[in-house]
């Protein structure tokens, strides 16, 4: 797909295959396009943060440039390009500068393996999930870069919590992958979304009760992997005024931003690829609309699906305070592993035990439908629990 | 960075780590101010903490003995500057001892109906940053909207937000008329249900209790060795309050409760204990506030004994009040003259901040953050 585009191209203009030429065919045709795609939901996700985060204050939230704040962002990133470029007296330029590129490269380059739609994929690669694990991964050590450049003390402490915590959480994220990886018998994207066709109950998370599991130490392990609070350590705003990126400003700072939400972005899309059937909307009568339009359709619903894990990420961010490091630790190695090696245990079990039938991802949804009725009920026994605990006196009005 | 030689790996075969002195503050987020602490950290973990104040110095007691006694009243604004009212009452309390005058009845409710309303607008800071430092925004904004409302209604009273210069010497600077009782009223009543959102919000928050509980704990015998007053104190588990232990203006005539550390969810004086017995003094305020409300008579608002420029005789007196901090005391020395010839502010957050670097030993850096918020320093004050 990504070749026969480009070559298309090539043939058009005449131009040799392979070589310079291709490679630069490649980026007109697909760098390009998923630069400006990054650069959107950045703009976009940093607009929702704000009108999320001010609506769960009692705020409104950026409201003067556009209509409600929608150009805000846009606005906020003309100031920053016009900044001056600073780098500290005793920095380490050379790092200082690569730092923001290899933190936002390793975000956009996960983007190349991440199915819009069927057809609709850079490089649908055979190991695509361990493509993007590898990948991710080595925004770490462009935090770590950043950290160690600034000359810094607070960036340094940032830079290594940051790397001890992405190390860590990885283990768990890996299993939560390898749970999809199970289910669908591929380790290609397109195949796990494509594994997950039919009606809505034939998404993974409805499989079997262990991937629902799987799917919160997935997101816990992601939230943790974007450094997003309560796992928000590297940067944490009252503790280590910054954190790694303390001593950035102007344009570098922007990167360090938009690579963030980018991230958000590509971790939401994977956890909807792997547990909520990626492009698919779930009745088969839209899934099964071919051609552009399906592809279309098929994107819009991803993009709508991921969003929406990061609207749940943003919500979580705004209402939780930031854990400690060694509860971090804890909670990884303690809770999470154990835990996410015995799902993957009895996912595979069931894969191999049970056949798959639509009754049991039907009889799921109905289960987690009432569960959610129930959300409220739990959450007030919750807080009543820990109320007893405290022993607050009553309060009368 | 120069590869490991074998001078830098110790007797067991590990790879030597040097201690890092970390400088916090003075420009800090969470050090609530101009405050720095110098911390020796072994990696995440705090050896030792130094303190360093100072930056915001003015020289208070200075100023205050080259201005007449009437003068002096703004610059106690500027101590406590979260809850200007109590260091207002606190110095009108020394000057008034020191010449000996009764102060009318309803000026006396009016000064408690505006302290507590300052104490619980203070605490509604002191929590909402709480959360901040611990990393929850939110709580935060909700503190903030509420504080508004208590800021409007000083406004209304004395047309000031912040520094109030409100509670004069004798009396009042203005009367409070019954459109203002009623907003007081009305805020009592939509303040407690807005406690319990906080509570919900932040209190009973798994993450913020695993914070905060047996972090920083301060035992009573240490707390009251250096000095500590007001919920640091209380925090401990000593039920000290000057309110009930030594009632100055009307506080005497009110039914409230000392709320006291317990160690509810960890160890008695630990974080957690300190920010809920400023919860629960809110509580408490509010009763007093609608106690007030209750009892207050029409009268003069101030004496008309004191002069613009009063001269008391020489003397000294001391006074301590119940700020939102802790004890807040005056001490005037006077000459005879219209100008006090020494004046000593004993500040509570001066005593408090100084068991920090006893907090600290130990503690992981976020505890740090954790354990300077919850003492709940103001630099005005601390520096002078």
């Amino acid at each position: 797909m990504t070749y026969t585009i480009v070559n298309h191209v090539l043939d058009y203009f005449e131009l040799e295959q392979g070589g310079l030429w291709s490679l630069i065919g490649a980026i007109a045709v697909w760098a390009a396009p998923i630069t400006g795609f990054v650069a959107i939901v950045g703009l976009v996700s940093i607009w929702l943060e704000r009108k999320i985060s001010a609506h769960i204050q009692c705020r409104l939230g950026p409201m003067e440039v556009g209509p409600h704040g929608l150009l805000q962002t846009l606005a906020d990133g003309i100031k920053l390009l016009g900044k001056e470029d600073l780098v500290p007296k005793n920095a380490d330029r050379a790092l200082f500068a690569l730092a923001p590129m290899m933190v936002f490269a390793a975000t956009f380059v996960s983007f190349a393996c991440i199915p819009f739609s069927e057809k609709a994929i850079i490089a649908d690669l055979d190991i695509g999930i361990f493509f993007i694990a590898a990948v991710g991964s080595l925004e770490a050590i462009g935090v770590v870069m950043a950290g160690w450049s600034s000359n810094n003390k607070w960036s340094l402490f940032g830079a290594v919590r940051a790397a001890t915590q992405v190390v860590s959480y990885e283990i768990p994220l890996s299993l939560a992958l390898l749970a999809g990886v199970l289910c669908a018998g591929s380790m290609s994207l397109v195949d796990i979304s494509q594994a997950q066709g039919g009606w809505i109950w034939s998404w993974f998370i409805f499989r079997n009760p262990f991937m629902w599991i799987m799917f919160l130490i997935y997101f816990i392990a992601s939230l943790a992997e974007c450094q997003r609070a309560p796992f928000d350590l590297p940067e944490a705003e009252s503790e280590l005024v910054s954190g790694f990126h303390t001593e950035y400003s102007g344009m570098r700072f922007a990167i360090f931003f938009l690579a963030e939400y980018g991230k958000m972005y590509v971790v939401s899309a994977v956890g909807v690829v792997l547990f909520f059937g990626g492009w698919l909307s779930g009745i088969p009568a839209i899934d099964g609309i071919g051609g552009i339009t399906g592809n279309l359709i098929g994107a819009g619903v991803m993009i709508t699906k991921s969003f929406l894990l990061v609207c749940v990420q943003m919500w979580i961010r705004w209402t939780l305070p930031r854990i400690r490091l060694d509860q971090v630790m804890d909670l990884c190695l303690k809770y999470l592993l154990p835990i996410s090696l015995v799902c993957l245990m009895l996912i595979a079990v069931w894969q191999g035990l049970m056949p798959t039938f639509d009754e049991f991802g039907i009889a799921m949804i109905a289960a987690m439908a009432l569960g959610f009725m129930q959300m409220r009920r739990i959450y007030r026994k919750a807080i009543e629990a820990s109320k007893t605990r405290l022993s607050l006196p009553t309060m009368k009005v | 960075m120069t590869e490991i030689s074998t001078r830098e790996i110790d007797q067991h075969g590990d790879v030597k780590t040097e201690e890092m002195l970390l400088n916090m503050g003075p420009q800090h987020p969470s050090t609530h101010g101009v405050f720095r602490v110098v911390i020796r950290t072994d990696g995440e973990i705090v050896i030792d903490a130094e303190s360093h104040i100072g930056y915001l110095h003015r020289c208070f007691e200075k100023i205050c003995e080259n201005v007449n006694y009437t003068k002096a009243t703004p610059y106690t604004d500027r101590l406590d500057y979260l809850m200007a009212m109590g260091n207002n009452l606190g110095y009108a309390l020394a000057v008034e001892k020191l010449m000996d005058v009764e102060v009318p009845e309803r000026a006396e409710y009016i000064r408690v109906i505006v302290t507590e309303l300052s104490r619980i607008a203070s605490h509604l800071l002191a929590i909402g940053t709480y959360g901040m430092d611990i990393g929850a925004i939110t709580p935060f904004l909700y503190c903030f909207r509420d504080r508004e409302k208590i800021l409007f209604i000083l406004e209304t009273i004395c047309g000031q937000r912040l520094n109030y210069n409100y509670v004069r010497i004798g009396g009042v600077a203005y009367d409070m008329d019954a459109a203002m009782l009623t907003m007081v009223r009305e805020f009592c009543d939509y303040f407690l249900p807005r406690v319990m959102e906080y509570n919900d919000l932040l209190t009973y928050n798994g993450i913020f209790i695993e914070r905060t509980a047996n972090v920083g704990v301060l035992t009573p015998e240490r707390a009251i060795a250096f000095g500590c007053t007001g919920p640091v104190l209380r925090g401990s588990g000593v039920a000290r309050d000057l309110r009930k232990d030594a009632p100055y203006s009307v506080y005497g005539r009110f039914d409230f409760e000392v709320p006291v550390g317990s160690g509810e969810a960890g160890t008695t004086g630990d974080c957690f204990d300190r920010y809920m017995v400023r919860m629960r003094e809110m509580i408490e305020s509010v009763k007093i506030i609608r106690q007030a409300l209750d009892q207050i008579a029409d009268g003069p608002y101030k004496t008309d004994k004191i002069k613009s420029k009063p001269k008391p005789n020489k003397g000294d007196a001391y006074t301590a009040v119940e700020n939102a901090r802790g004890e807040l005391g005056f001490y005037l020395v006077s000459d005879g003259s219209d100008t006090a010839f020494r004046l000593k502010c004993r500040s509570p957050a001066f005593s408090n901040v100084s068991v920090l670097h006893e907090l600290c030993r130990g503690a992981m850096v976020a505890d740090v953050v954790a354990i300077i918020g919850s003492l709940d320093i103001v630099m005005g004050e601390i520096d002078r």
